[in-house]
């Protein structure tokens, strides 16, 4: 415990010295890293903690329903009938397709592949998420249209009414959410397009794209699960 | 008053308000929290000041029971929200983590300014709520109260909370990457310092809980603005599922206010008893223990709320459990005390007080945990004792050491120590008269939240606003030395504690980039030799 | 970031699962399995959730720290899940005595 020699030497005489005249890095290497490796590694952990929070975020609205569920299961079955389980499933194939263009436009900044390449996977990634958005209006207005949105102006023809607005309300407040990060995620990815155009990822650099993919993958994810919860409850108590 | 040209310093490079409202330098972040959570503090202090005010007399004869709900309710939102969460964290860890690690700047600069704008618009909407009447619903907003019969500001103070926690979220995020990835060479984990494994096991929180009560928060602005049944039973609701979401979060919160705390008493009883910490590992561990073992408690708050029992039993048993890492603590501070060569600087009697206080009120908590125990004390000023107890006698106790520690550090100015031992007897006096008389009016029956109460709880009730008087003068008298200490107390010098530590190896105020070429670091930063000569490299 | 790059190839395959399992899932629907029908929808998705963070997210050939922080997102949601419902589903239990 009383060793002669100090917690750490005397910091050696200018390794880094600050400010621009030390050796040339990389335009996009922030300085307060040391390397690339290290900015790349601490911005993917970012986004990954940052997804961590996501879970928990969307992981009370699967509490809520979790028990809501419980509750009334039979009231939660009859009110998921009423969900259009094309539009559903097309939206969940859309979403898988889309984050395989946004895997391989990872891999196209990854492996340096020309900038039309990286942006065509982009692009298309984008187009499927308006595609599902656009799906998302269109049952959306349904509901409207078939007074199944909860508050004062709902009407429920069918059996338990009152489970089944209470699941038209987390029905609502989860993919309501769920699109919401959705259109986020167009507005990130078309940041992510625009700094493409720009030559600016190369496999030396693609941080971005990669945790833009990230985001996107985790909004698939929830979407993997919102789909069978929503609308595939004991469908097979009715012909679909 | 020194003229000497000062030494280019993170202080004076670069002026001008631009300069600070966009920095990217942690270190004037973290001076910008310092400002706002101040701010705060004293506008908490002063809802404080009026419950006690009113309740020198049982009947509700100062302000309607209304507005005495309102006062005391504004209280918990900001002295929880806006004063105690993002406080040690988001000025002394902002400040001092990257020192520690041997970084230039947290991982992600921007990020970090971000937060602290985040906080303040979190904070207006908060301060508009406040201003335009107010939300009478308790800080604990519970349903369907909040979401159904109350008529004040419920959303836009929902709203202030949902926004305020990405302040937290964020900066947790920042202190888990940073200790994860930007660590200088040599500085493994367990040569950090404590404070440094405290604030991680807190960012741990941060991250894991603050995400719940943001739902929670947006599904009670929700239900309130369209109706929609979900947690109020008149519309199909589950009331008890509210507090499930709400404590799941905010017990844990507790933690993310006592554990930074925690790691700056470690730092303190170190460099002030001149000796290693006794069992680092131990203490390091404990706090990774708190942060899980605290995530599994929170339904020790619905004992009696409806709860089955069984899940009552299961929490309690657990509740018992989550203390056992405190007391680990406990022991192992005094342990390095024991023996040490111990100063009686103001720093180390704020530590010395934190850990007499938090002691009563962890103990007292274990009292709570027990079921039945609580039947009777729920809901009564033993509860409101007991979380003061850790809070102000725990957490702002370490946030006050923690200021005078670090203060000339972060200043390059030495406050009066005179005046500083003055307060904090002032403050751990009028602490102790304002709180303990609660534990025993708690007991006795006395419940929270009234604006009136039986006449035969008067003395302990004008006892407690007799304390609280002396504490908040106490509080104004660090506020009075420190400002003045900025432009008329001597330079500190790089060390003035004779401390061990990475932070004590830089100037004081530090440079804008903290350390001309990154530290290697050999060994643990905390070797306290006591047969050495220390402040000597 | 050094990545591994994955063939593409590989995206394409983990691609076919995926609808395949959404195509499964949509199947298992509409056949009573009684109980199972839950057990097996959650199954489903799980293993889809897992193809994405593996693959698609590049967990598989991550660090062991990636892994740490993705596993504990869902194990705390397991907590949440886990401690409520235990109030829930043993409301009924205790009636006042210890039967």
């Amino acid at each position: 415990m009383s060793e002669a020699h100090p917690g750490y030497q005397p910091p050696p005489v200018a390794i880094h010295p600050p400010g621009h005249g030390h050796t040339p890095h990389h335009p996009y290497l922030q300085h307060h890293f040391d390397n690339m490796e290290q900015q790349a590694e601490a911005s993917t952990l970012g986004m990954w903690t940052f997804l961590v929070t996501e879970i928990m975020f969307f992981g009370g609205l699967f509490m809520a329903y979790l028990v809501y569920r419980w509750q009334s299961p039979l009231g939660f079955q009859e009110a998921s009938h009423h969900l259009n389980i094309y539009w559903g499933a097309a939206n969940t194939a859309i979403l898988i397709i889309s984050s395989l263009t946004m895997a391989l436009a990872v891999r196209a900044a990854q492996t340096s592949q020309p900038v039309r390449t990286q942006i065509g996977w982009l692009v298309s990634t984008m187009v499927l998420g308006a595609a599902f958005l656009g799906i998302k209006a269109i049952e959306y207005s349904d509901k409207f249209r078939d007074h199944i949105v909860p508050g004062p102006y709902f009407q429920w023809e069918g059996l338990y009414p009152k489970p089944a607005e209470q699941f038209y309300s987390l029905y609502f407040a989860m993919t309501g959410l769920h699109a919401l990060h959705m259109v986020i995620g167009l507005g990130i990815m078309a940041v992510i397009t625009w700094m493409a155009s720009r030559k600016t990822f190369d496999s030396e650099y693609y941080t971005p794209v990669e945790v833009a993919g990230l985001y996107w993958h985790f909004v698939d994810i929830v979407w993997i699960f919102l789909f069978p919860l929503l609308y595939l409850i004991g469908r097979h108590y009715h012909a679909a | 008053m020194e003229t000497t040209a000062a030494p280019l310093n993170y202080l004076n490079n670069g002026h001008g308000l631009a300069s600070w409202l966009l920095t990217r330098d942690h270190k004037r972040i973290a001076l910008l929290y310092l400002w706002s959570i101040t701010v705060f503090f004293f506008l908490g202090g002063f809802f404080a000041l009026m419950i006690r005010l009113e309740l020198l007399t049982p009947a509700a004869d100062m302000v309607q029971p209304e507005t005495y709900n309102k006062l005391f309710t504004m209280h918990g939102v900001v002295m929880v929200f806006f004063f105690l969460i993002p406080s040690i964290p988001a000025v002394l860890g902002n400040f001092l983590l990257p020192i520690m690690i041997g970084a230039k700047d947290l991982a992600f600069p921007r990020i970090n300014l971000l937060s602290w704008y985040i906080y303040i618009l979190g904070g207006m909407f908060t301060l508009v709520a406040a201003i335009t009447g107010g939300v009478d619903t308790g800080w604990t907003f519970y349903a369907p109260y909040s979401t159904s019969a109350s008529n004040s500001h419920v959303i836009t103070a929902g709203v202030g909370i949902f926004i305020t926690g990405f302040s937290s979220i964020l900066t947790g995020l920042n202190f888990i990457v940073t200790t994860h990835r930007m660590r200088a060479p040599g500085m493994t984990w367990f040569r950090l310092p404590l404070f440094v494994w405290a604030h991680y096991a807190t960012s741990l929180i941060m991250i894991l809980g603050t995400p719940v009560i943001a739902i929670t928060v947006l599904l009670v602005a929700v239900e309130r603005g369209l109706h929609l049944g979900i947690f109020d039973p008149a519309l199909g609701g589950d009331p008890v599922l509210f507090q499930h979401l709400f404590w799941f979060y905010s017990h844990p919160a507790v933690y993310i206010m006592i554990l930074p705390a925690m790691g700056v008493v470690a730092e303190l009883v170190q460099a002030f008893s001149r000796k290693n910490i006794f069992g680092y590992t131990f203490v390091a561990f404990s706090s990774l223990a708190i942060a899980i073992i605290g995530f599994l408690v929170w339904g020790h708050h619905l004992f009696v709320a409806g709860q089955s029992t069984y899940a009552g039993l299961v929490f309690s048993i657990i509740s018992f459990f989550v203390a056992i890492p405190s007391a680990v603590k406990v022991f192992n501070w005094t342990a390095t005390i024991y023996k040490g060569s111990v100063s009686w600087d103001s720093p180390m009697l704020y530590a010395f007080g934190f850990i007499g206080l938090f002691s009563i009120g962890g103990l007292t908590g274990l009292f709570l945990a027990t079921l039945g125990m609580d039947i009777h004390m729920h809901d009564t000023y033993f509860i409101i004792a007991h979380f003061h107890y850790v809070m102000v006698g725990g957490a702002i106790f370490g946030y006050l050491g923690g200021m005078h520690y670090w203060w000339p550090k972060i200043t390059g100015r030495m406050y009066p120590e005179g005046w500083a031992r003055f307060a904090a007897l002032n403050i751990f006096v009028g602490f102790n008269l304002t709180f303990f008389p609660q534990f025993i009016v708690g007991y006795l029956g006395m419940p929270r939240r009234y604006a009136m109460y039986a006449p035969e709880f008067q003395i302990y009730n004008v006892l407690s606003t007799a304390g609280a008087t002396i504490l908040g003068i106490g509080y104004l008298i660090p506020m009075d030395y420190f400002t003045w200490s900025l432009k008329y107390a001597p330079l500190a010098g790089d060390n003035p504690w004779g401390a061990r530590g990475l932070e004590w190896e830089i100037p004081s105020p530090p440079p804008t980039e903290n350390f001309t070429a990154t530290p290697i670091v050999t060994e643990g930063t905390h070797q306290y030799a006591p047969s050495r000569e220390v402040g000597i490299v | 970031m050094s990545g591994h790059v994955a063939p593409k190839s590989m995206y394409y395959a983990v691609f076919a699962a995926l609808i395949l399992g959404t195509a499964l899932t949509v199947a298992a629907a509409f056949i009573d399995m009684g109980a199972l029908n839950n057990v097996v929808m959650l199954a489903i998705a799980v293993t889809k959730a897992a193809l994405v963070v593996l693959f698609f997210m590049h967990v598989r050939w991550g660090t062991r720290l990636t892994w740490v922080v993705a596993a504990s997102g869902f194990f705390w949601l397991l907590i949440l899940f886990g401690l409520t419902m235990q109030d829930y589903l043993t409301r009924g239990w205790v009636d006042g005595t210890w039967r």
